[in-house]
């Protein structure tokens, strides 16, 4: 499940993996939540991969996840976990370091 | 104790337990932790919890068929692998044959950012898997509570702890939750009041620079359990907490005699030696030989092939050997046929009680019928814990029916109250002394109690000699016992008395015997004469008859002649 098609030359590629728990309700808001703030905010400059870790617990193992659901973002360094269900977009996109997009289609 | 020992002691109980393995626990336990739940182990840093813990997994691993998983939190998986090879415990063995799996589950707080609703359930499923790649009866998290630093919501923490631990009883897994202790609770996070079925406290304290493990167990829902603080001890040999035995004085006694080792010393009790299984307690001062009594008793056991293990306090194994062959004792043989283990180790090492739980351990795993240990005032400290743990030694060897001997070294002068509560742990006291007198430094011995004997009264002498202890003919002069020269002077002029007393007396029943005879004599005439009398009296009496017939006669006679003249 690799999302984001464009590519931007200036700006860091992001490695980003979601880790969900089956399809609750929980898990199903954080991927939308997720979608939302790539498709917005990282214009193509990202891969985002869906995991759920019922059907691959070793993933969960290899990447130390405790939470659910938890992002990860891989890439670029500094390695950051975000836990939680990604309701709040400016603190998801703090937490990744990511430069908001200067007219989100929301505002 | 066996396996099959275990699940027959258990049996009875409603609650299934299993068995923790750990020496001593599942003995205070009555078979240790309750099956299919978790129980808390809580302590402060180092009281060896992680310890604890990776034994109970290893145990049931190794011994029980019951793999396991351990979830640490707190150290990686090499670490604890470094950190119990020096138990002897091969884990990536264990790992390899699917007998243990191990995730470390790193918990970083900086990494963490919290947003929005979340829930453990990366931890459930790591754990759902670990158990089910190994078919894990046993589970370990150690330390849980360390999320807590990774996570702010510790209302979401704590909601999920709850659903964890009733989720590790779904599994049916028997499950230990290990917790650092917390102020005023047992644990920081008060991990207590979700693991409710079984808390157990460590406790590492230190008193006078010595330091004592100390294992309680605070609760123990459906089951009767030990409710004392129970010493336990850490070594290269893995963890192993002494019992208090339960039942107190319901060990079995026996009638048969165990020799002392010093034949004249089984004369002087009752019994021909001490009671196999009691205690026996061997004072005196310094240099009256109160270890070679010990040693003379060990080898005795051992001569009748018994297992005998001395402890000594004093002394290293070569030293006490080289020490003992002087009075013609050699242990050697022995200790090459694997019937006696000398122990030793400093007092000061560690605590009385540490020491006693080493000791308890070694006794159960050498199973000896004689254990001496020289001497019990090596070691320091309030006299009423030293009695105490010694009870508990006493009360431990009693009911496995071994005979004891402890050797105490006494000052000269009156008893100490230390002296009086160890002796009235004994089942028999011997006493030796050091009698000073003309110059001479004798040593003399007598036997100031023994429980359920009759036995002498008397102080003996006796000499170390090339043959061991040997117990002199005792001789008791009007000043009370003589030794040495002293004795022996006594002897001879005992003797010299004896014999003018006998000359004495043969004179005097010469005397009496005369004096019999002529006594014999008088009584003889006396008689005679009395005889001659009565024949006499006989004669007069018969005369008197026969006059009286006559005149009878006479007046018949006369009345015819009367009535014919009529």
């Amino acid at each position: 499940m690799t999302d984001g098609p464009g590519y931007d030359h200036t700006a860091p590629r992001y490695t980003l993996r979601l880790y969900v728990t089956g399809s609750t309700p929980r898990s199903t808001r954080a991927i939308e939540n997720m979608r939302r703030i790539c498709a917005t905010h990282l214009d193509g400059r990202y891969d985002l991969e869906v995991i759920d870790i019922y059907q691959n617990p070793v993933a969960a193992v290899d990447q130390q996840i405790i939470a659910a659901p938890t992002l990860v973002k891989l890439l670029p360094l500094p390695l950051r976990r975000v836990v939680g269900d990604l309701s709040d977009t400016e603190k998801v996109l703090a937490g990744l370091e990511i430069q908001p997009h200067p007219l989100p289609p929301s505002a | 104790m066996t396996e099959t020992a275990m699940a027959l002691d258990s049996a009875p109980h409603s609650l299934p337990k299993t068995p923790s393995g750990i020496e001593g626990f599942d003995d205070i336990t009555l078979g240790g932790l309750p099956q299919g739940r978790p129980t808390l182990v809580c302590g402060a840093a180092g009281c060896g919890k992680t310890l604890f813990a990776m034994t109970f997994l290893v145990n049931g691993a190794v011994r029980f068929d019951e793999p396991g998983v351990f979830m640490s939190f707190e150290e990686r998986a090499e670490d604890l692998t470094a950190n119990v090879a020096s138990l002897g415990v091969d884990v990536p063995a264990l790992v390899a044959a699917r007998k243990l799996a191990i995730d470390h589950v790193r918990v970083e707080r900086s990494e963490i950012e919290e947003n929005g609703e979340y829930d453990l359930e990366g931890l459930f499923v790591r754990l759902g898997y670990a158990i089910k790649s190994v078919g894990a009866k046993r589970v370990v998290l150690d330390t849980v509570e360390a999320l807590f630093s990774g996570f702010t919501d510790t209302g979401i923490l704590r909601a999920e702890l709850r659903r964890l631990f009733g989720w590790l009883k779904d599994q049916g897994v028997t499950a230990v939750i290990t917790g650092e202790r917390g102020e005023g609770q047992l644990t920081r996070q008060g991990l207590e009041e979700y693991v409710s079925d079984c808390v157990i406290l460590l406790d590492n304290r230190v008193e006078e620079q010595i330091t004592t493990r100390r294992l309680r167990i605070v609760k123990y829902r459906g089951s009767s359990h030990g409710t004392n603080e129970y010493p336990f001890l850490i070594d290269e040999q893995g963890i192993s907490v002494v019992p208090i035995t339960s039942a107190g004085l319901a060990h079995k006694t026996s009638d048969e005699p165990v020799s002392s080792g010093v034949p004249g010393l089984d004369a002087m009790l009752g019994a021909g030696g001490f009671y196999r299984g009691s205690s026996v307690l061997v004072t005196g001062g310094s240099g009256t030989g109160k270890t070679i009594f010990g040693a003379q008793f060990a080898s005795a056991t051992c001569r009748r092939g018994e297992r005998c293990l001395l402890f000594t306090f004093e002394e290293s194994p070569s030293q006490l050997i080289r020490n003992v062959r002087s009075v013609g004792l050699d242990l050697r043989p022995h200790l090459d046929a694997g019937l006696l283990r000398i122990e030793s180790a400093r007092p000061s090492l560690f605590g009385f009680e540490m020491h006693l739980a080493r000791m308890v351990r070694d006794v159960r795993r050498f199973r000896p019928t004689a254990v001496v240990i020289d001497p019990i005032s090596a070691f320091h400290g309030p006299s009423s814990e030293i009695q105490a743990a010694l009870l508990r030694l006493i009360d431990i060897l009693k009911e496995d029916g071994i005979t004891a001997l402890f050797t105490g070294l006494t000052a000269s002068g009156p008893m100490t109250d230390a002296d009086h509560m160890v002796s009235s742990l004994m089942d028999a006291w011997i006493s030796l002394r050091c009698i000073e007198e003309t110059g001479e430094r004798n040593r003399g011995l007598y036997v100031l109690k023994a429980r359920g004997m009759g036995h002498s009264n008397q102080i003996r002498e006796y000499r170390l000699t090339g043959q061991g202890v040997v117990l002199i003919e005792p001789y008791l002069g009007s000043g009370g016992v003589m030794t040495g020269s002293a004795r022996l002077a006594e002897e001879a002029r005992e003797r010299a008395e004896t014999m003018r007393r006998q000359r004495a007396t043969e004179q005097r029943r010469r005397d009496f015997e005369r004096k019999r005879l002529s006594t014999e004599r008088q009584v003889a005439e006396l008689r005679a004469a009395l005889d001659a009398e009565a024949a006499e009296l006989e004669r007069l009496d018969e005369q008197a008859t026969s006059w009286e017939q006559s005149l009878e006669q006479d007046r018949d006679a006369m009345a015819v002649i009367r009535g014919a003249a009529e």
